[in-house]
């Protein structure tokens, strides 16, 4: 059976997409992903759709070697009862889980069907009965300044021997809320509150997809400034990780120095486009805050003192024995795991594993910037740690670049403003009325039209890591599916297998090495 | 050891010596002010997500309460003209972007409050966000003021109030030089400071929390989806009884997930706008709030 294949940022008529029964379909899955093809090929998003009374399943999966990505589908009856193929194909046990909570479907053989964003009070846990075990809870409420969610763990004395996490408290229904607030700058804040400390990357995969969906294409001012954005993410998020690394092993002056070191970098998005954590600088169809030669210069700058610093902390880090022996060796993901798994990003790079959207499916700036993903191979806090303070200077590197050729955006910046003025001055035609009666005008969406019928993908590679939204059109052009899947989706089961065997004291720095998200899991 | 000293010394001194009177670099949303230009309105109003602008007299819905707009405050009439409430923007700079002669956002970042209704800036006035001293509690500053200790709740927050949260005791800001600090347990805690806009899922174990904390105590609403619910509560056009009927049918323009009940049985101290709040926002929020 064919399946359709796409690239990374592209739309195509939703009816095109190969439909077959769930025997078939769920057969090709397992070939597909089956374990030996793992680290080619994986699944970036797998959800059920509900369409004409019944239920229609579709998978997106990534080919990295061929570059593109394979989408195809099934039809199941409403509230059916199916085989699950998480025992063949581990990758997909949270999708299963998410589909069956959604649409009522029971997958029967799946080995851990339990709730995914609910979360009753009679949750499941796993438990082993055995005098000499205890098992300690911990949360929703953790001791630190983050999100909620519950982990429960089984010790041997001071050895985890399992650890389940349970996630869902921070649900809010914003998949949902993408089909309910209609007009664009709505959805454009919601893009941004997926996951707070990832707004950059969650908007430039929002914005793509949207603007396939419009048929719109970005400039390459536009693009620029977003690659730019991505990279400067990356730079300030892994800078706080190290600097909380560093915090949970109580090492005083690599959490004081990455902690400060950070804040120039955060400033500097602030002085660019006014949030410090880049909410508002990426919007479909229009760039709010040019980048000028002025800016250039400071974020250059910047970026000499900041280079400076962080390389000599970096070098002192990883001669120091007392850090080092909290580091290595501790928190272990296996190559063979996180590929079972599916894990992505810096978790999956961590352990060996080459998966970076940057360099398998290009989108925004990246196919010419030759990206060479940076690979760790033990798969430990140390593993994680040193790839981050790689990754900031291979960020870094390609800033510098970039700033060699800053381009012009006084002519976009002039058309966009012509646009919401000219919006702006229809007085009576104005935005509010039209999203009142739910409309997709032209007003609403800064005069770009949605394209009926369609579905769209679009990867981007946030610093955890792929980050994946898809949308379904209706025959009105209005957005009938929205769905987001944050890197976090799979990497959370990565740190359930990574304290097994360790000291229950070591979780607070495996947890740390991953640093994953609650909410844009919980969504 | 020599390496340590050459860290240490390009470390330098970072704190902010006076954190009320910093200045923020380059471009920040703070405090706007509205212009008594005349503009086309209803574009204007239509531009927010949140409808955090409205037009003629302008009334403090009690969005604290559920998570659909709900007049359960004393509603406030003013007087003519644009406003803006601060407890419902997301600073995403839309209306100055378009607007840029009727609103403009200065760089004023103390726009901490304990009056909800004071969140509400108003067209032609450029005066700083104020405290209501009929509302402080005396007990606060005489046991707070030397030694706050807080629980921190998010409860489906972004995790980017946290992060300023989080931020505000780092070497730059250092909040812990003012006694000021966030704590593991809420037995250890004076009050809690909430983020997110308070999901269903949460809502027992917020509740949970503030029971554990040992009164006197305070709360904290840290960031505008605190306040309002932000972008995930319904649109200001849906009133209460609309919106029941709506939640249950889920045409509701606002998230269902959500369980804002707390607010409604629950007085709340401190009010810290934005998307995130800032550190010198929060910082400078804390000690109003105890220090006078
Ligand atoms: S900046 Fe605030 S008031 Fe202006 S459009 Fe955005 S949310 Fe609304």
């Amino acid at each position: 059976m064919d399946t359709l294949r796409m690239h990374n940022g592209d739309s195509v008529a939703f009816s095109t997409i190969p439909v077959m029964d769930y025997h078939c379909f769920s057969s090709l899955i397992v070939e597909k992903l089956s374990s030996g093809t793992a680290s080619v090929r994986h699944c970036v998003n797998y959800f059920g759709y509900p369409l004409d009374e019944e239920l229609r399943l579709v998978i997106a999966i990534a080919d990295d070697a061929m570059h593109d990505i394979e989408v195809f589908s099934c039809r199941v009856p409403e509230c059916a009862a199916i085989q699950s193929v998480a025992v063949q194909v581990p990758a997909l046990s949270r999708f299963e889980r998410e589909i069956s909570e959604n649409h009522n479907i029971t997958f029967e053989g799946h080995p851990w069907m339990k709730p995914l964003r609910t979360t009753p009070d009679d949750y499941p846990f796993y438990s082993i009965d055995d005098e000499e075990l205890h098992e300690v809870g911990v949360g929703p409420i953790h001791a630190g300044v983050i999100e909620p969610g519950h982990f429960r763990f089984i010790c041997s004395g001071e050895k985890v021997l399992n650890l389940e996490i349970m996630l869902g408290y921070q649900h809010r229904g914003i998949e949902r809320l993408f089909l309910k607030k209609k007009r664009l700058i709505e959805r454009s804040v919601l893009a941004e509150s997926i996951a707070g400390d990832t707004a950059v990357s969650h908007s430039v995969a929002f914005a793509s997809l949207y603007e396939s969906l419009c048929g719109f294409k970005a400039s390459e001012a536009a693009l620029w400034a977003r690659t730019l954005a991505s990279e400067l993410e990356r730079i300030a998020i892994h800078t706080g990780d190290l600097s909380a690394i560093c915090g949970d092993v109580a090492y005083q002056l690599g959490s004081a120095v990455y902690g400060r070191l950070r804040t120039p970098i955060i400033n500097f998005m602030q002085q660019w486009c006014g949030n410090r954590l880049g909410k508002s600088c990426i919007r479909p169809f229009y760039t709010p805050y040019p980048f000028t030669a002025e800016i250039a210069q400071i974020l250059l700058t910047t970026l000499t003192v900041y280079e400076r610093d962080f390389v000599e902390m970096g070098k002192k880090i990883s001669h120091f024995p007392s850090v080092l022996s909290r580091l290595e060796h501790t928190g272990i993901v296996t190559l063979d795991q996180v590929s079972e798994i599916g894990a992505v990003g810096m978790t999956a790079r961590a352990s060996g594993l080459e998966r970076d959207i940057r360099s398998s499916h290009p989108y925004l700036l990246y196919g010419n910037i030759d990206h060479r993903p940076i690979l760790k191979h033990h798969g430990d806090v140390y593993s994680r740690t040193q790839i981050r303070k790689e990754e900031v200077l291979q960020s870094v590197g390609y800033i510098r670049d970039m700033l060699e050729n800053v381009p012009d955006f006084g002519i976009e910046t002039a058309i966009t403003r012509g646009v919401a003025g000219a919006a702006a001055d229809k007085a009576d035609t104005s935005a509010n009325a039209a999203a009142a009666v739910g409309a997709n005008s032209a007003a609403v969406n800064l005069g770009h039209a949605v394209a009926p019928g369609m579905f769209a993908i679009s990867l981007a590679e946030g610093w955890r890591g792929e980050i994946c939204h898809c949308a379904i059109t209706d025959s009105q052009g209005e957005i009938a599916l929205y769905k987001i899947k944050d890197p976090s989706f799979h990497n959370w089961t990565a740190l359930e297998l990574a304290v097994r065997g360790n000291e229950i004291s070591d979780f607070p720095i495996c947890n740390k090495s991953f640093n994953l998200s609650y909410c844009g899991h919980d969504l | 050891m020599i390496d340590t000293f050459k860290i240490l010394f390009h470390q330098g001194k970072q704190y902010i010596p006076d954190v009320t009177k910093a200045k923020v670099p380059g471009i920040f949303r703070g405090r706007p002010v509205i212009s008594n230009e005349k503009v086309d309105l209803q574009a204007l109003v239509g531009i927010c997500p949140t409808g955090a602008i409205s037009e003629g007299a302008t009334t403090v819905a009690g969005s604290v309460g559920s998570n659909c707009a709900k007049s359960s405050l004393p509603a406030q009439t003013a007087s003519e003209g644009l406003s803006i409430d601060l407890g419902k923007c997301l600073f995403c700079g839309e209306c100055e972007r378009c607007f840029p002669r009727k609103i403009h956002f200065t760089q004023d970042y103390k726009i901490a409050t304990n009056n909800r209704n004071n969140l509400i800036v108003r067209e032609g006035e450029d005066t700083p966000i104020h405290f209501d001293d009929t509302l402080r509690r005396p007990e606060i500053s005489r046991l707070f003021r030397h030694s706050l200790k807080l629980r921190q709740v998010s409860a489906a927050g972004d995790n980017s109030c946290e992060w300023e949260l989080g931020a505000t005791g780092n070497v730059n800001f250092d909040m812990g030089r003012f006694g000021i600090e966030f704590v593991a347990s809420p037995r250890h805690a004076d009050g809690i400071v909430i983020t997110g806009p308070i999901s269903k899922n949460m809502s027992r174990a917020l509740q949970i929390c503030y029971d554990a904390v040992p009164a006197p105590k305070i709360i904290v609403l840290a960031g505008t989806d605190a306040i309002s619910g932000g972008i995930f509560s319904c649109s200001v056009a849906e009133n209460d009884h609309i919106c029941a009927d709506m939640l249950n049918n889920d045409v509701c323009s606002g998230s269902r997930e959500l369980d804002r009940s707390f607010l409604e049985t629950h007085t709340v101290d401190l009010f810290l706008p934005g998307n995130p709040a800032h550190p010198l926002t929060i910082i400078n929020g804390l000690l109003e709030l105890t220090r006078f």
